[in-house]
Order: structure tokens, then C-alpha cells, then sequence
């Protein structure tokens, strides 16, 4: 019981701080609506039982990319302009509209081959010995990593002053 | 009515139609970023969906968000970058004036 009012709430939440992204006028605003739904995803996790996921959802994307996003907008003067929308609107929205009934009408549709097993509960150790265990997910780690010096180095040089 | 895997997969789908339209639609780039990183959010519980529905004791799901994670973390920082570069140099982030490689 409890963990449906969980759902409900995080789910009326959610779309309502992602709606705000897409159309308050306010660029500021829009991401602090942004961080409320990365927030409000790391309670779905919870909701889950991905306990380690809803940590690091916290820690990198309302701790490390949310900062990020407000300090561009910081350094770029277009926020009095506010969040216009191009001539596209129209066909964008027909377009996720699709979208939307294609994927819900999929959903509800398909036979999903739910298993009854109660999931893992802490579920650090298991993703650890999954990530760095024999016959695990070791190389793409490693490539991870390279990824994120590479992303890193290009960061810099792009900002960098000449 | 007890909550399934097809809540949490229309969840992620409206999310998902919400980050495409803002994708698709804005003119500011820095809005265009906010609305992929929410594509990349709903991705995320539909992955963590599956994993809890469907293979509970696997995790394969959650190994996968804890890799779109950081993917989207570098196109983060990537992408705020070109936009700072573009803006260094056009004086705008407007996705409708950037248009020097348009035909």
C-alpha cells in the first residue's frame, strides 16, 4: 500500500516538473523544475529496490549535472530572452504525442514475462561482483573510464581562452 | 490495483514523449541538453523496470543505467562546453541562428 501512494506521488510529480522543463518561460526556472525531476527519479528507484542507483542518481545528476546546467546558464546572457519555442512546435508535439501511444499501446499489449522472485535488497555488493566480478562488465568499466578523460580533456579544450 | 512493470514503462514513456517534444521544439540550447538528459532519466527506469520485473536476481538493467549515467555525464559536460564555445564567439545559444553548417 505504502509503496503504491509512493508511486503515484513520485509519477504526478515527476511529469509535472518535467512539463515545467519543456514550458515555463523562465530558463532558470525550467532547470530548477529539472532538478526536482532528477530528484524525484532517484525516488522511483527507491521504489525499485535499486537502493545504490537512487544514491548515485543524487550524487551526479542533482549534485554534479544540475550545477553544470546552471552554471551555463549563468555564463550565457540569453536567459531574459526565455525559453522560446522554434516554428516546429506544432509537428514536435504530434510527434511525441505518437510516440506516446505507439510505446503505451505496445506496453499494455505485450505479455510481459514477470517473474515473482523478490528482487535482491542491498544491492551494492551484487552490482559490485556484476561490475568487477569474473565474467562481469570489467571492460566496458574500463572503457567508461577512458570515455570520461577523454570527455574531460575535450571539456577543456573547448573552453579553454586561446 | 497494485503497481506493475506497465506503470512504471508508461511512467518512463511520458517522460521520455516530454523530453522529445523539448528536444525537438526549443530554440534555447540549453533547454535542447535539459530535455535529453530527461530522455536519458525516463531510458533509466524503464531499464531498472526491467531488471526488477523480469530478471530480479540479474541486475543487468541496473549495470546498464549505472553506464547510461555516465555516458550522459560526459555528453553533459561536452555539450555545455560547445555551447559555451559558440557562445564565445556567435553571442548566441539561439539552435535556430546556429546554422553555419546548413545548406
Amino acid at each position: 500500500m505504502g509503496l503504491e501512494i509512493a508511486f503515484w506521488l513520485l509519477a504526478v510529480v515527476g511529469i509535472l516538473a518535467a512539463l515545467g522543463v519543456v514550458l515555463l518561460r523562465n530558463v532558470f526556472r525550467a532547470a530548477l523544475s529539472l532538478v526536482l525531476c532528477f530528484l524525484v527519479v532517484a525516488g522511483i528507484y527507491v521504489t525499485l529496490s535499486a537502493d545504490f542507483l537512487a544514491v548515485v542518481q543524487v550524487l551526479i545528476y542533482v549534485g554534479a549535472i544540475s550545477v553544470l546546467i546552471i552554471l551555463a546558464i549563468m555564463l550565457t546572457r540569453d536567459v531574459q530572452l526565455g525559453s522560446l519555442s522554434n516554428k516546429l512546435r506544432i509537428p514536435a508535439l504530434f510527434v511525441a504525442i505518437l510516440f506516446l501511444g505507439a510505446v503505451g499501446f505496445a506496453t499494455i499489449n505485450t505479455l510481459w514475462p514477470v517473474s515473482g522472485v523478490s528482487p535482491v535488497m542491498p544491492t551494492t555488493e551484487a552490482l559490485a561482483l556484476k561490475l568487477f566480478g569474473e565474467g562481469g562488465f570489467i571492460l566496458p568499466v574500463e572503457i567508461a573510464a577512458v570515455l570520461l578523460l577523454a570527455a574531460i580533456l575535450g571539456a577543456i579544450v573547448l573552453v579553454r581562452e586561446k | 490495483m497494485s503497481i506493475g512493470l506497465e506503470h512504471y514503462l508508461i511512467l518512463s514513456a511520458i517522460l521520455f514523449s516530454i523530453g522529445l517534444y523539448g528536444a525537438l521544439a526549443k530554440r534555447n540550447a540549453i533547454i535542447i541538453l535539459m530535455s535529453i538528459e530527461l530522455m536519458l532519466n525516463a531510458v533509466n527506469i524503464a531499464m531498472v523496470a526491467f531488471s526488477r520485473y523480469i530478471v530480479p536476481l540479474l541486475l543487468t538493467g541496473q549495470v546498464f543505467a549505472i553506464f547510461i549515467i555516465v555516458v550522459a555525464a560526459a555528453e553533459a559536460a561536452v555539450g555545455l562546453a560547445i555551447i559555451l564555445a559558440i557562445y564565445r564567439g556567435r553571442e548566441t545559444i539561439d539552435a535556430t541562428k546556429i546554422d553555419l553548417m546548413k545548406w
